[in-house]
């Protein structure tokens, strides 16, 4: 249990250089760090389907957002005012309270509340025939999720394509 | 602007090219067997091109590219996977897997799965892809 907190630590501590730090590139590489450390979570606790999933989004991401720093700026020169820092520290007491009380009413570890997973389990293999259960849920059992993802990703590449596009947009 | 980056680049990007996008492919392919599936099969095959043009240059690359086939089968992987589910809806539910399931294990089973995955695969490639191209474009402009 020690190496999940250990990677918990590292990942808070990464999440805090990336928001505090004035270069961007720094920033970019600190989520990068985040990014890894979570799939590297997601393959101890035996989800490979994720922690796939997590690295190569994580790799393309970075790719994009290098991408965009090399188009625009490097260096983050917005000043934070006191207000900002006094109400974000108020803000994070409350959610840090908040989060320990409600802790104390989450079920252990690896205990469901929901039932319908036991479900999954006994009918994923021979309802839909698919050896991979993650598969077999979020194409069989759950594929309205799956449906509405691929709509999101649509409608993403279709926002940066009209933002970012060359025809039809008006002259300096 | 350099056309794209150094002759050790391009050269490890002329042999890993292909085996990652063969990777890729696997990975959509057996989705319904081994971890994975049709998004991180896409995305690794979106990365394959990605790779390529990054380090051959913009220029290079995009005059290769064929924008509008890039559209087409961007709709075409929706389409199948909405197809699939309203041939399911005919035979009495959206999403039914009316095909048959097959033997387990095999490549060849779990009915509608694997068309999913593919049209799942095809349609992540070309979106995040577009959305790369998109960046590029941004790029020769300026």
């Amino acid at each position: 249990m020690i190496e999940f907190y250990f990677l918990l630590i590292f990942m808070i501590v990464a999440a805090v250089v990336a928001v505090e730090t004035r270069d961007l590139l720094g920033v970019i590489i600190s989520l990068g760090a985040v990014g890894f450390a979570q799939a590297i979570l997601f393959l101890m606790l035996q989800a490979p389907d994720l922690a796939i999933t997590q690295v190569v989004v994580e790799a393309l991401t970075l790719v994009i957002l290098i991408a965009a720093i090399s188009r625009t700026t490097r260096i983050d020169t917005t000043k934070g005012a006191l207000v900002t820092s006094v109400l974000g520290v108020c803000i994070l007491v409350f959610v840090v309270i908040a989060t320990i009380q409600a802790l104390r009413f989450l079920p252990p570890f690896g205990e469901p509340l929901l039932r319908v997973s036991e479900f999954y389990f006994e009918n994923g293999l021979w309802g839909t025939g698919a050896a991979n259960l993650v598969a077999a849920i979020i194409l069989d059992f759950r594929a309205y999720d799956t449906l509405g993802e691929a709509t999101v990703l649509f409608t993403a590449a279709l926002g940066v394509m009209v933002i970012l596009r060359a025809i039809g947009r008006k002259g300096k | 602007m350099r056309e794209g980056m150094t002759l050790i680049v391009k050269t490890v990007t002329r042999i890993i090219v292909g085996f990652l996008m063969m990777y890729g492919l696997y990975i959509i392919l057996h989705g319904h067997l081994t971890p994975g599936g049709g998004f991180p099969g896409g995305v690794i095959v979106a990365g394959s091109f990605i790779l390529f043009l990054l380090s051959y240059g913009g220029k290079a690359g995009y005059n290769r590219i064929r924008k509008s086939l890039i559209s087409v089968f961007e709709g075409f992987g929706g389409f199948v996977f909405l197809a699939v589910a309203l041939f399911g809806l005919g035979a009495g539910i959206f999403f039914w897997n009316f095909l048959g399931k097959g033997e387990p294990l095999n490549l060849f089973s779990a009915g509608i799965i694997p068309i999913c995955n593919i049209a799942i695969g095809i349609k992540v490639a070309c979106a995040l892809f577009t959305i790369f191209v998109a960046f590029l474009l941004l790029k020769e402009k300026d």
